[in-house]
């Protein structure tokens, strides 16, 4: 299959619309290869899901683990530890809503992980974990964030990078 | 493909009921739990020690206040309704409640600008000030320990479902919902901070963050700020219905105005 445009059956709706969180997932559940066109203005790269991952990256580059492990620390860039608690033994207010992050890239492939962190709704509706790239089918989005996904591209392939250093 | 796409849909369909159904579960009302049961000790001994509960300057004021001749009437609000420990013992615990006048439920900090300008005829205060938030801990005092008692009428129902639709509903940057953090995931550790179940028991509150006595409307305000949505301004229906689905939600719970929180 070719990358192409979503159908508009199947396109998101504005930020005004309700999350449509579970469209996504019967995209993997039929096993059908689409590619994410954001909306216009929103200057996010493509990027195809196949299965429950997506395998390439969205910069055509390998991202930094150093820089990985600073976003995903930082909890007003990366949030990760508000919810997940990890190997950050500088950190004393881990959170404990999700799973610890510790072996997480022996658990999941690159691309596995890539997914979800660009956009965990597309594996799980009902997740409490934010979509981190992704402008779309988003409501009352705050100003100063309107039409910015929470990570860059290059943001989303540093974690990755350092995701898969956790063995 | 066409048919793929229908199946898809279809599928899809069903997966969102399921979805639905297995998210935000409302929190059965014996599990119900307020913020002061599991915030730190220190805390709690401030809260519950007069002498020492930052609330309880607030309440002074609003005593003051409560006493001063006011508007074009010269009368103040004890003239009207005498002493407040009677006059207003258990209104607090009312509050958010459906008001005739505007065809929609208003809060107790509107309730009070309503009978400042009709009754009193005196200016309203703005929303967040000093002395309105004085007026209503010193009304919400009276209702100390008496369950909250918010009516669920005919007229007042559709509001409280607004408020729910507001709670269950995902919104901001961050995509959450209230319900996630205040139904799913309470008692759990969100970085530094546990999750309260978020039971307006005991506004206004002094918050030790904010270092001074704010409304339950600021505190939601922030929640939405921390989601990165945009949040309602204040006096919006919308946040109003959210304070009345909330108080609503804590029904029969126990008023604890002033509270103190973290
Ligand atoms: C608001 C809470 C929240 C935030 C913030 C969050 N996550 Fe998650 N995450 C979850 C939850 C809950 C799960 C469990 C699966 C699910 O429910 O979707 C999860 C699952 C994961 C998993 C799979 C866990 C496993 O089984 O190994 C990874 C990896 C992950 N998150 C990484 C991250 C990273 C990296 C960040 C920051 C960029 C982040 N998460 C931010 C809530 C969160
Ligand atoms: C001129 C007389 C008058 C003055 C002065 C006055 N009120 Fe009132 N107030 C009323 C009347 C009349 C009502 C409606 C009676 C009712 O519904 O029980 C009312 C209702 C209220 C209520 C709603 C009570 C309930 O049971 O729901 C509150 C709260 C209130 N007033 C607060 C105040 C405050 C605070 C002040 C001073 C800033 C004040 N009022 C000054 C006459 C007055
Ligand atoms: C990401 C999780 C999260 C989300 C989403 C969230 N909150 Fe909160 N909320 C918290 C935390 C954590 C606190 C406690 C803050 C503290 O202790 O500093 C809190 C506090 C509260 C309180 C105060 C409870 C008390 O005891 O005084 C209320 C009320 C509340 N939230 C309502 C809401 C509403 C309404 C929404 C949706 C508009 C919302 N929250 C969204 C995490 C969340």
């Amino acid at each position: 299959m070719t990358r192409r445009k979503r159908p508009p059956s199947l396109t998101l709706p504005h930020k005004d619309g309700r999350t449509r969180g579970s469209r996504p997932l019967c995209l993997i559940a039929a096993f059908a290869l689409f590619s994410f066109v954001p909306r216009a203005g929103a200057q996010l790269v493509p990027y195809t899901i196949v299965g429950d991952a997506i395998p390439a990256s969205l910069t055509g580059s390998k991202g930094d683990p150093v820089r990985g492990r600073a976003i995903v620390a930082n909890r007003n860039v990366g949030l990760c530890l508000l919810c997940h608690s990890g190997p950050f033994p500088e950190d004393r207010f881990q959170g404990n809503i999700a799973p610890d992050l510790s072996g997480a890239g022996a658990r999941w492939s690159e691309g596995q992980l890539r997914l979800r962190i660009v956009d965990a709704s597309k594996l799980n509706p009902n997740t409490i974990m934010p979509p981190f790239y992704r402008v779309g089918g988003l409501t009352r989005v705050a100003t100063t964030y309107r039409d910015k996904p929470v990570l860059t591209a290059a943001q989303v392939e540093d974690v990755v990078a350092y995701l898969m250093t956790l063995k | 493909m066409q048919t793929a796409i229908l199946d898809c849909i279809a599928g899809c369909m069903t997966l969102c009921l399921i979805g639905t159904a297995l998210g935000a579960a409302e929190i059965p009302l014996d599990q119900r739990r307020s913020d002061s049961e599991y915030m730190s000790a220190d805390t709690r001994a401030m809260q519950s020690d007069d002498t020492a509960n930052p609330g309880m300057l607030a309440a002074l004021d609003g005593e003051t206040l409560w006493n001063e001749k006011s508007g074009a009437t010269n009368k103040s609000c004890a003239d009207c309704h005498g002493d407040a420990k009677t006059g207003m013992k258990g209104v607090a615990a009312r509050y958010p409640a459906f008001f005739p006048g505007q065809n929609r439920p208003v809060d107790l900090e509107q309730r009070i600008n309503i009978s400042r300008v009709a009754d009193q005829k005196a200016a309203a205060l703005p929303a967040e000030s000093k002395d309105l938030l004085a007026l209503a801990v010193y009304i919400g005092l009276q209702s100390r320990g008496m369950p909250i008692a918010v009516e669920e009428t005919a007229q007042s129902k559709p509001f409280i479902e607004a408020g729910r639709t507001i709670f269950e509903r995902r919104q901001g940057q961050l995509n959450l919902s209230c319900a996630q953090c205040h139904d799913d995931n309470w008692g759990k550790r969100l970085g530094g901070s546990l999750v309260p179940q978020a039971q307006p028991t005991g506004y206004p509150i002094y918050r030790l963050e904010w270092q001074k006595v704010g409304s339950l409307q600021r505190r939601l305000r922030d929640c939405m700020g921390a989601m990165r949505a945009e949040p309602y301004a204040y006096d919006t229906p919308q946040l109003v219905d959210l304070e009345f689905f909330l108080m609503w939600r804590a029904r029969g719970m126990p008023m604890e105005t002033p509270a103190v929180r973290p």
